[in-house]
């Protein structure tokens, strides 16, 4: 376990939803958790999120969106995800969404969704349990 | 205000009760270990004249309508008349707000506030790939003219005043705005309203972002360069502090970043060569109204005291007007729950209480389904019913700024201005607000601030009900509204068909007009208002101009530090 590399995590926000204040919150927390963060900023497309996990080899990606936008974007991510042979990333979603798009968005391999009101210590404990490192990429 | 033989005595006796006080407390511990705003605020048990013992009224209050404008921007405030009820909203297309709009008015608000979507906050239509999924829901799709002419499609624009909620495209949708009303007979020199415009705070906190923050402050002072000569009774710039607050600022930090990007602008219209009292009675503000009563209170009073004294001794302006900080203020959003929705009245209506005794000019209560998305109509009416509630029947309205005097207000009121020029002083000597912003400075003090906040909430140190305590699951209600994601590919195709009717050689001479202007340096004969209003009106789309503004001035990307 000692040697075993730190979780790599990349929080996203898909779309131009500028509600950032989630994101940035959450990505310190993984930071003090121990885990290494990257975040992408506002105004990501599907293909940028998808092409920035796969470059920067991150075992999470967190989405996080306010705008509605998410019935477009969450699916076009999975599909890219697939498409590219990295449907083993593990991939998560915080902010509001319509209680019916939920079991959609599980769906589609969506793994959690975080609401409001979640803690940042549970989100951190359920990636602890959830996510293991994947094994690096071949090029 | 008090002689110095009282404050002798009140100085002794405070002493003795603080020792009452103290073995009080070995029977009866306090609730809390430290007592703080929401903002972490400290606050003491007591306050006594002991705390504003070197006020002076004349110097720090003075009288409604009066420099320092501590207790007001006019002599008479609610009892001539109320605040203007501005609900903000916008929701698909242009018909399904007009049709918002009109239902607003049928119910009593007096002013219009328009909430656009992201692809049009951003400068982009319909149809660009960069906005699929997004049409109509957070806001109304404005491409075209047209779109601006349904929007407004039978309100007296001459009578009904509006504020638009558009930042770096400001003025290419005041321009449509502008070039609609005309061709609708209305002469511009009446239209009264206000574009938020505020580029700077886009950079802080809102992230809608489109130029570098240089060209995006030559634009704003085209604006209101414009405004200031052709459009007077339009409010050029709304200085937000809002969106800063809701990316998790404290209220002094709302305040001293708000007021320092006023000054910003000010500085820049100068450079230009604007006379302050030519334009500054043309600028407002816009605060956010938190939970925290008393500190929303004491930051509005602050507000508008800081920025009389930074206008008259800064920028050495004359009239009493340029010194006026008048402003509209929302309720704050973030502090709603979606857990347990029908308590979010509850927090606006003391929200929209503070915003009321803090004096605001016009207010935008949240409704309670507002923390899921674009409100309904149900819930909509229930929030500007509570603004009417409270300014008809609790009697709040009938005095002017009827916490005057309180020893509490008014030593937070003074802690606000004096805190907030801490942050001044510090951004003087950094250079000013876009050497800060380039340097990340506010953005990483509101990230500390909301980080901080965040793990207060999870110690239960701060207290969010039916959230922290007393936890809830959170509801589906009946009546929220649901945005059609079809409405994305009817709003392309109507834009296409409008592109194909367009008198190409006009429009390309009103572009190329445009081009040469931005080109051009910053002056009058290069203001981009005048070839805008002209190519909105050749049927220019939104994203047209925008594009052309990329192209000239470059792009600018959140960086995404945290």
């Amino acid at each position: 376990m000692a040697d075993e590399r730190k979780l790599r995590i990349l929080i996203a926000k898909p779309g131009l939803d500028g509600h950032d204040r989630g994101a940035r919150v959450i990505a310190r927390a993984f930071r003090d958790a121990g885990f290494e963060v990257i975040y992408t900023g506002c105004h990501q497309t599907p293909e940028q999120i998808v092409s920035t996990a796969i470059q920067e080899d991150v075992d999470l990606i967190g989405l996080s969106i306010l705008s509605g936008a998410h019935r477009y974007s969450f699916p076009r991510i999975m599909e890219l995800l697939k498409e590219n042979n990295a449907e083993d990333i593990t991939v998560i979603g915080g902010g509001i969404f319509p209680l019916e798009d939920i079991p959609k968005l599980k769906a589609i391999g969506i793994k959690e969704i975080f609401e409001p009101g979640a803690k940042l210590e549970d989100i951190v404990q359920w990636v602890r349990t959830h996510v293991k490192p994947r094994k690096a990429m071949v090029a | 205000m008090f002689s110095e033989s009282q404050l002798d005595r009140m100085e002794k006796e405070y002493k003795e009760w603080l020792r009452e006080y103290e073995k009080a407390l070995q029977k009866m511990p306090e609730r809390l270990e430290r007592f703080s705003t929401v903002s972490d605020m400290e606050v003491k048990a007591l306050y006594t004249p002991l705390d504003i013992k070197d006020k002076d009224y004349f110097e720090d209050l003075g009288f409604p309508g009066q420099f320092p404008f501590t207790r007001g921007v006019q002599p008479t405030m609610y009892r001539a008349r109320l605040w203007t009820m501005r609900m903000f909203a916008g929701l698909g297309t242009a018909e399904d707000t007009n049709k918002r709009f009109h239902y607003l008015i049928e119910h009593g608000e007096t002013g219009l506030s328009t909430a656009f979507d992201f692809p049009t906050l951003m400068g982009y239509d319909t149809e660009s790939p960069l906005a699929r999924g997004e049409c109509g829901k957070c806001g109304v799709a404005i491409d075209t003219i047209d779109d601006m002419q349904r929007l407004f499609a039978g309100i007296n624009l001459e009578e009904v005043t509006t504020s638009m909620t558009i930042n770096p495209p400001a003025s290419v949708i005041w321009a449509m705005y502008i070039a609609n009303a005309e061709n609708e007979g209305y002469d511009r020199k009446k239209l009264g309203g206000t574009i938020q415009n505020d580029c700077l705070k886009e950079f802080i906190a809102q992230k809608t972002l489109m130029l570098p923050p240089e060209p995006s402050l030559r634009l704003v002072v085209d604006t209101v360069e414009f405004g200031t000569y052709e459009v007077p009774r339009w409010n050029t710039i709304s200085i937000s502090g809002y969106h800063i607050r809701e990316a998790g600022a404290t209220a002094v930090q709302e305040l001293a970043f708000t007021i320092y990007d006023g000054i910003t602008y000010v500085e820049e219209c100068i450079k230009r060569g604007l006379k302050v009292d030519d334009f500054a009675g043309r600028l407002s503000f816009f605060w956010n109204s938190h939970i925290d009563f008393f500190e929303e209170i004491a930051k509005m009073r602050a507000a508008r005291r800081l920025w009389a004294r930074l206008m008259k001794d800064r920028f050495k302006a004359q009239k009493p007007r340029s010194m006026m900080c008048r402003f509209h203020t929302q309720t704050a959003g973030c502090s709603l729950t979606a857990q347990e929705p029908y308590n979010n009245i509850i927090r606006t209506t003391v929200e929209a209480l503070a915003a009321i005794l803090g004096g605001t000019q016009s207010l935008h209560t949240n409704s309670l389904d507002e923390v899921y998305m674009i409100p309904s109509e149900e819930a909509v009416r229930i929030a500007l019913r509570t603004q009417q509630i409270l300014a008809d029947e609790t009697g709040v309205a009938n005095v002017i700024d009827p916490l005057a005097g309180s020893y509490f207000v008014e030593a937070l009121t003074d802690k606000m201005e004096e805190e907030a020029m801490v942050y001044i002083r510090k951004l003087d000597e950094m250079g000013g607000m876009v050497a800060a912003i380039e340097k990340d400075y506010p953005q990483m003090e509101i990230a500390d601030a909301a980080y901080h906040f965040q793990q207060q909430v999870e110690k239960g140190e701060k207290i969010i009900i039916g959230v922290n305590k007393f936890p809830s699951a959170r509801p589906d209600l009946e009546f929220i509204l649901r945005i059609d994601d079809e409405l994305e590919n009817f709003q392309i195709e109507r834009t296409r068909q409008f592109k194909a009717r367009r008198d190409k050689v006009k429009l390309q001479k009103a572009m190329d007009e445009l081009r040469r202007r931005c080109e051009g340096p910053p002056c009058w004969e290069n203001n981009v208002m005048p070839a805008l209003i002209d190519a909105v009106r050749a049927g220019a789309t939104e994203q047209e101009c925008c594009d052309l503004y990329r192209e000239v001035f470059g792009t600018y990307s959140d960086p995404g530090t945290f």
